[in-house]
């Protein structure tokens, strides 16, 4: 299936879910999730099931005022 | 009797003192080195952060520079434009920042970047339903301050002027207003100002505290304005504290006239 990673395009496995969507974008930590403008929090990552179109944020800390 | 200030005077916020008044933003210094001389030179309560995409030519070491001064971080929600938006942001931020506070901004409008006080209310209930920390960045309109006290927010940051304008309070009666109207709300003024002197103007009218970024991270030498920042916001508190005198329309003088040797002693031959 095809999603979105960070508005990057990506090919996964029917089965993957959001773990390993990081790995195939290589998340660097620190980071946070949000998929489909949804919080996923980092517990879920492993378990939380991904589907064709879905768009993932990965976020990291940038400065800010 | 001692006629000194007590010096345990520290900004509190939903019960947690902190060393400075001077809350500081990291965006825009010139380098990692001018953000962390700054950091030294404010010795700021608090410093501002946000969350972006990653991305390979992310900020590197920005976030190690922040560990190292071990000082309390404030994440914001800035460039949300709708509360959905502001609630997955917060959830973000407390997770990867391990913190329940958060500046919150929400815009409603992008080019004078004011915030949106419908939205403002309703997200903040919801995110202090859910244990945040909320810092909401509004307006000096005195109406959506108390609706935000109603939802719980334990402070407020009015604005100034808007972000990165560097004018200083461009409402000074609304601002002073919600200040008088508000005497036991912590009140930080946020975004608009641009030299020392303004921070220690509104420390006289009695505000708790002021967030700074562009004023400093813009300086042609930032850590030496994060510097005079700081002396500007303490003057103005120590004067706040201190009790200005009343202001008068016509002049007194200073000096005593009673006992003055040559009073008059040639006008009276005119």
């Amino acid at each position: 299936m095809n999603i979105h990673i960070n508005q990057q395009p990506f090919s996964m496995p029917d089965a993957a879910t959001v773990i390993d969507a990081l790995a195939a974008f290589g998340a660097k930590p620190p980071f946070a999730v949000a998929l489909n403008g949804q919080f996923v929090a980092r517990a879920e990552h492993a378990s939380k099931a991904l589907n064709a179109g879905d768009k993932l944020d990965i976020v990291s800390p940038v400065a800010g005022g | 009797m001692t006629s000194t200030i007590t010096t345990a005077d520290t900004l509190t916020l939903y019960g947690t003192s902190f060393p400075s008044r001077v809350l500081l933003g990291t965006s825009r210094y010139p380098s990692l080195q001018s953000l962390s001389d700054s950091i030294d030179a404010a010795r700021p309560g608090m410093v501002t952060v946000a969350l972006r995409r990653q991305s390979n030519t992310g900020e590197a070491g920005f976030f190690d520079v922040l560990k190292r001064h071990g000082v309390a971080l404030l994440p914001n929600t800035a460039g949300c434009q709708t509360v959905d938006e502001v609630l997955t942001t917060a959830h973000m931020a407390r997770e990867l920042f391990d913190t329940p506070w958060l500046k919150l901004e929400l815009i409603g409008d992008d080019y004078t970047l004011q915030p949106d006080p419908i939205g403002l209310v309703e997200a903040a209930e919801k995110l202090i339903r859910e244990g945040f920390k909320v810092l909401p960045y509004c307006t000096e309109d005195l109406v959506i301050g108390r609706r935000l006290l109603d939802v719980g927010c334990e402070a407020l940051m009015p604005w100034g002027a808007p972000i990165g304008t560097g004018k200083g309070v461009t409402n000074p009666y609304g601002l002073r207003t919600l200040r008088e109207r508000l005497p036991d709300v912590p009140l930080i003024v946020d975004a608009g100002l641009g030299v020392p002197s303004h921070a220690c103007q509104v420390m006289e009218w009695g505000f708790d505290g002021v967030l700074l970024n562009t004023a400093v991270s813009q300086a042609t030498f930032p850590p030496q304005m994060a510097r005079a920042f700081a002396l500007g916001v303490e003057a103005g508190r120590m004067a706040y504290l201190a009790g200005p005198m009343a202001e008068r329309d016509s002049a007194q003088a200073s000096t005593p006239v009673v006992g003055m040797p040559f009073w008059h002693q040639d006008g009276s031959a005119a």
